[in-house]
């Protein structure tokens, strides 16, 4: 178990620059994930760290000692791959004990190791069969042991569920949540889900083209976004941006200097039509039953700004009905022309967390 | 077993009636069967032949022999011949002698009493007789034995050189990333069309300098690194998903470990390819063990059966026999390696 320390990290792919600049650190035990979207270098950082990339400039430090130019084999990192990457031509137990023979621990240290995590991952029957007799499911229980087994330093997973099915996906989120309530061990945990980032994390890192967005706990992150990129891409359906003068709010020193005013699709709420920051016309209603979604177009605005509002419950409107809107003041995003989150909060019940 | 071969080659198109296409297939397919194993089953059949029926015209698929017989009152066994007789009854008949168009012929039932007939009224009587001597008498008075144990040794340890240092090649040049690796690799490819007559005398001097003449080593080591198992080697690492040999350097294997423990074992299929290759290219080969071994203790199999065929006379009776087996060794391999040909292994345990 240990922290990490980055400090400056670029990494270059010829004159294509990956990550511009990472400054990071992440305590003893903490479950860090980074997310962002396709090519922002999240995948890339986790590789500089494994080891398995070299950094072009800038320091890591593994529990306080330099590590940059050390070989992946050597870090004492374990990595659970997002193909897996099980060895094919070795059975589940050999497939989990390689590591540590690699590492020379004694034989019954290895086999009382591997009996243990299997089972921990319920892998006790499935011992002597090759990766290709296993399922999905085991497959992945079988790379997270290979990890376990290592006691390593810090776990790093990439993108470990995206070959699962939905069903299978949040029952192995679950299983890892609680592996990691268990082993308590530093993991970095790679992903493009942002549900997978908000319910596995103590902290998420969000990152853009090769930088470091915003760094914060999940609800920091949902409730106080930094700037417009993090303001979009946490939450779904996605943050609603609208430009500050479209809404037919009072321009006073509330607005500040915002150009871009920011509101979540639940605190869109209907109200009476002299209430009204905006009227909107319905163009989709997507019923779940317990919520419903309506994706609407804002009239009497220049452009054609899209409104999404969530509902509790059920609703009886429909494609093409219009609807008065109250922006919920409490809840409003103001970033200014940057793009930057307007600090100090002017909203002060959000302003301690 | 015997239902399902004869299901297997009576299958049709649809399952039901010979379609046109049926016919067309199973007459291509056997003029294919008859073109590649015809010659090899007429040379296993004649290497049973004795030297008179090989040379004997029209020449005959199986192995035939003339029936012989002892016939009391004479001291050799006299060959035996249906005759047609003057009032048109068929007897058999021994030969005593020829003389000019008459042949004087006697019964075997009645050897007291000789008969005339005319040469045109008998043909010989023959069955189907296995010269088994062609192979009997090489392995007594030709040393065959020391041939084949110079052939085996040349073979195993060219192959098992060249698998290991091919395939470290390979891995070189398929895993790593530095810095000349293309140039390597087309100077890897480019020696394939430099033809070995051409560098004949060079590395036949260079094995000289190192003082291998007349030793297996100087067959073994120049051919051990081919160009042909380098690039095959290297095209199917390639296919090794790249994340298996990053795994196990996550699992703090050394490389010589990934090498040996995960690079091999997934590459069996082409390892199994070039060691059916490298079989072949060093069992038959000819030409540079010629050049290189000069004493008779050394030869190789090809070299040793080159022995009989001299400038004024074949033996080919012994030279077809010793033929079939060397043969055998080369069929035994490809069929115990060639279900490694299809297996790909590689492709499971991913996703």
């Amino acid at each position: 178990m240990a922290g990490l320390e980055l400090r400056g990290v670029r990494k270059d792919f010829g004159s294509v620059a990956v990550l511009k600049g990472i400054d990071l650190s992440i305590a003893d035990g903490e479950f860090i994930v980074f997310v962002g979207p396709s090519g922002c270098g999240k995948s890339t950082l986790l590789r500089v760290i494994a080891g398995l990339e070299t950094a072009t400039a800038g320091d890591i430090h593994i529990d306080g000692a330099e590590v940059t130019r050390t070989a992946a084999s050597d870090r004492g990192l374990a990595m659970v791959f997002q193909s897996y990457a099980l060895y094919p031509h070795m059975s589940v137990h050999q497939n989990m004990s390689f590591a540590l023979e690699n590492m020379g621990v004694p034989k019954a240290e290895i086999a009382r190791r591997v009996e243990r995590a299997a089972r921990m991952l319920r892998l006790t029957d499935y011992l002597h069969r090759k990766p290709g007799a296993l399922s999905g499911g085991q497959r992945q229980r079988v790379a997270i042991g290979r990890a376990i087994v290592r006691d390593p330093k810090i776990f790093l997973f990439d993108e470990p569920l995206s070959n699962l099915d939905a069903e299978l996906r949040v029952a192995t989120r679950k299983e890892l949540a609680a592996l990691h309530a268990e082993i308590g061990g530093t993991m970095i945990y790679v992903t493009h889900d942002q549900v997978e980032a908000m319910t596995l994390a103590d902290r998420i890192v969000v990152l853009n083209a090769g930088r470091i967005e915003q760094i914060g706990t999940p609800l920091d992150l949902y409730n106080r976004p930094a700037n417009l990129f993090v303001a979009g891409f946490i939450g779904s359906p996605r943050m609603n941006l609208l430009p500050a003068d479209a809404a037919r709010m009072p321009r006073d020193n509330f607005l500040g200097d915002a150009v871009t005013v920011g509101i979540r699709p639940e605190h869109v709420q209907p109200c009476a039509e002299a209430d009204a920051d905006l009227t909107v016309q319905v163009d989709l209603v997507e019923q779940l039953g317990g919520e419903t979604f309506l994706y609407t177009t804002a009239l009497g605005c220049p452009g054609d700004l899209k409104v999404t509002i969530r509902i509790d419950g059920q609703s009886a409107l429909a494609r093409g009905d219009r609807l008065p809107v109250r922006l919920r003041r409490e809840h409003l995003h103001l970033f200014d022309s940057a793009g930057l989150a307007c600090r100090p909060d002017p909203i002060p019940a959000r302003s301690h967390a | 077993m015997t239902g399902g071969l004869l299901r297997l080659l009576t299958l049709r198109r649809g399952g039901r009636g010979w379609h046109w296409t049926d016919v067309a297939s199973y007459a291509y397919l056997a003029v294919g069967v008859l073109l590649m194993f015809g010659p090899v089953l007429w040379l296993v059949l004649s290497s049973f032949k004795t030297p008179s029926a090989l040379l004997e015209f029209p020449p005959s698929l199986l192995p035939m022999a003339q029936a012989e017989v002892r016939v009391e009152g004479y001291p050799q066994p006299l060959p035996l011949f249906t005759v047609t007789m003057e009032d048109g009854s068929v007897r058999e008949l021994a030969q005593v002698r020829r003389i000019g168009i008459a042949a004087q012929m006697v019964d075997p039932k009645e050897p007291a009493k000789t008969i005339r007939v005319p040469v045109d009224r008998r043909t010989p009587v023959r069955h189907l007789a296995f010269a088994v001597g062609n192979y009997t008498d090489p392995l007594t008075q030709f040393d065959f034995l020391r041939y084949l144990r110079n052939s085996l040794v040349v073979t195993v340890v060219a192959t098992l050189i060249t698998l290991l240092i091919n395939s470290m090649a390979a891995y070189a040049l398929s895993v790593y990333e530095f810095r000349g690796k293309s140039v390597a690799m087309l100077g890897v490819i480019g020696t394939l069309m430099i033809p070995i007559t051409i560098i004949l005398a060079p590395v036949y001097l260079v094995v000289t300098k190192l003082g291998f003449v007349d030793s297996l080593w100087a067959v073994i080591l120049p051919g051990a690194a081919t160009p042909t198992g380098v690039f095959l080697l290297r095209q199917y690492m390639l296919t090794i998903p790249r994340d298996l040999i990053e795994a196990a350097r996550m699992d703090k294997a050394s490389e010589w470990r990934i090498y040996a423990r995960i690079v091999m074992p997934l590459s069996l299929p082409a390892l199994a390819v070039l060691a059916i290759f490298s079989v072949m290219w060093r069992w038959n080969d000819f030409l540079w063990p010629l050049a290189v071994l000069t004493k008779t203790e050394v030869h190789t199999l090809p070299i040793a059966l080159n022995a009989f065929q001299g400038e004024l006379q074949t033996q080919w009776h012994y030279l077809l026999a010793m033929t079939v087996v060397t043969l055998l060794p080369v069929a035994l391999v490809f069929a115990f390696l060639q279900r490694f040909i299809t297996s790909g292994i590689a492709n499971t345990g991913m996703k």
